[in-house]
């Protein structure tokens, strides 16, 4: 049944997997996370950009693998925590989350789509949030806050963000 | 088995590298120790880059305003030549200069003021995460900085030291959630705890709702939690509610309103007395103290002297109540007879050694509903020699 539902659904998206440049892979993430740690010295509010965390989805949807998308959402999440006040693995743990739902998604829509790209930033975005706030109250015992309502607004800032910075890495693209 | 592993090999994986998070997780948790050679392999990667973005920036920016300067004062010089009134033109620059003068100089001043040892640092990045508020100075290890060391301005408290490496070191922000500060109310020294919330104020915890707390009140630091020396500045109340058990109370952090270029670590803090408020500052008012009664001489500060006998024959003593000047009465009565209070001896002093005359005089009828008259030898109370009736 599984492997029925594979080949009619999930076949001929994952077929269908970018190829993206090898060192966009190590570069992009990079620029995202030091974009995090310099700008928002100079323009605030942009500190509530979570670039790390769309880089992760775009590339995991673009991979429409989980398994790559798992490491590459480690990979940046413990990227953030080496730079964050955190123990390591908090980060970490919700980018690979977020990596392995992102390529579980990509497999059976077509990612390409606007509408689907801001549906999808504003989801992510929120469950980082809220996975990162249950994180921080179950491991470390930390009594932080979920704003609803502002974690809300900055979910739909990030997915307006996310669908044209999608379409500035789809330019990242090698040319099959 | 190998063919469910490859069956779910995408969730196995998941599992592996999350369960792998969890570990150093817990282990970093556990034992109260971070990964730091990931943490320094990172900074190492991170700080060259940002010590070289910083520079351009700050390069860019002062060559821009050094230029609008320069062309300022250019045209300022052919106003001057042209202008009659030269000294009104010379006056108006210096105020400009005045008004945008270097903060850096405005630091190093406060620095030298200062009576804690402070190391001069710059902000040079944030700490990834939305809701975090932690910088990235450009001093570590080699400028002597120590993790937990406090972080101020000339215009109060910043944040504290929370991870050092050589060349940079990591500061928490007083606004961040987790961060906790021993405070006083520079008014009525109210002690509380500051909170950050993530956002531009703080909250001030644990101020019951009895205490005096109002609206425009200061909080200095009060050197409770071991980190911040006493009398920093935190900041100004700009809410105050009463809560359940303890006031709700928001201030604005004074450090961090002029944005946060250059910082100041103290390494070696001085507490300092908390300066007074403006308002208990101010002289009150008092009356002058009140005449010495009769028969009692006036200390140099108006109070009566330490023992002087009163016409009634009682030593006044700086005891000045009723309830004193008899209990001092019956003291030397007591002692006068022998009978020392306190020791369950069986024996009474007589209270009344007046009373006890007509036993000597057995002759000399009395009536005991009629009080004693005032013996030549005793003085009336009021000082005067009994009036004859007449």
């Amino acid at each position: 049944m599984m492997d029925y539902n594979d080949s009619l659904l999930s076949r001929p998206r994952r077929d269908r997997a970018a190829k993206l440049r090898p060192v966009s892979l190590i570069a992009v993430p990079l620029a995202a996370i030091l974009f995090q740690v310099y700008v928002p010295r100079f323009f605030p509010y942009l500190g509530y950009l979570e670039l790390p965390l769309l880089v992760t989805v775009y590339f995991a949807l673009m991979k429409r693998s989980t398994v790559p998308a798992v490491f590459f959402g480690a990979a940046v999440g413990l990227g953030q925590d080496s730079l964050s006040s955190q123990p390591l693995g908090m980060f970490g743990i919700v980018n690979t989350l977020v990596g392995y739902f992102a390529a579980s998604v990509s497999m059976r829509f077509d990612v390409d789509n606007n509408t689907l790209r801001l549906f999808l930033g504003f989801f992510f975005f929120f469950f980082h949030q809220f996975f990162y706030w249950v994180l921080a109250r179950a491991l470390l015992g930390l009594n932080i806050n979920f704003d609803l309502q502002q974690t809300l607004v900055l979910a739909v800032l990030n997915a307006c963000v996310a669908v044209p910075l999608f379409h500035v890495l789809d330019k990242l693209k090698v040319a099959a | 088995m190998e063919t469910i592993l490859n069956r779910y090999r995408s969730l196995t994986v998941l599992l592996a590298v999350i369960v792998a998070q969890l570990l150093l997780l817990a282990y970093q948790v556990k034992s109260n120790q971070e990964v730091r050679l990931i943490r320094i392999w990172a900074m190492t990667a991170v700080t060259p880059l940002a010590r070289v973005i910083e520079a351009t920036r700050s390069g860019t920016a002062h060559f821009f305003s050094d230029y609008f300067v320069l062309l300022d004062v250019r045209e300022e010089n052919k106003n001057l030549k042209s202008d009659l009134n030269r000294l009104k033109m010379e006056n108006q620059f210096l105020k400009t200069e005045l008004s945008t003068a270097d903060r850096a100089r405005a630091l190093a001043a406060f620095q030298t003021r200062a009576q804690s040892k402070t190391v001069a640092a710059r902000v040079i990045g944030n700490a990834p995460g939305a809701t975090s508020k932690v910088v990235l100075l450009d001093r570590g290890s080699t400028s002597g900085v120590e993790r937990g060391m406090p972080v101020i301005t000339p215009d109060g408290i910043v944040g504290k030291v929370i991870s050092v490496y050589q060349f940079a070191s990591q500061v928490l922000l007083i606004t961040d959630p987790t961060f906790g500060a021993g405070v006083l109310s520079q008014k009525n020294r109210v002690p509380g705890t500051l909170k950050g919330q993530g956002h531009s104020t703080c909250l001030i915890d644990y101020v019951q709702n009895e205490q005096n707390v109002e609206t425009g009140d200061w909080f200095f630091t009060s050197g409770d939690d071991r980190v911040f020396p006493k009398g920093l500045p935190v900041g100004q109340v700009t809410v105050v509610r009463q809560g359940k058990t303890f006031k709700e109370i928001y201030v604005v952090p004074s450090g961090l309103a002029n944005g946060l270029e250059e910082v100041l670590i103290v390494i070696e803090g001085v507490h300092q007395p908390l300066p007074e408020a403006p308002g208990t500052a101010q002289p009150i008012k008092s009356m002058p103290p009140p005449p010495p009664e009769p028969g009692t001489v006036a200390a140099p500060d108006g109070a009566p002297s330490q023992t002087t006998p009163t016409p009634s024959g009682v030593v006044r003593s700086t005891l000045t109540t009723d309830a004193d000047q008899l209990l001092d009465k019956y003291k030397k009565l007591g002692e006068s007879q022998g009978v020392k209070y306190g020791q369950n001896s069986g024996r009474l002093p007589n209270f009344n050694p007046s009373a006890a005359r007509p036993e000597q005089k057995p002759d000399a009828k009395r009536d005991p509903q009629k009080p004693d008259a005032p013996k030549p030898d005793s003085p009336n109370p009021q000082g005067g020699s009994p009036s004859p009736r007449p």
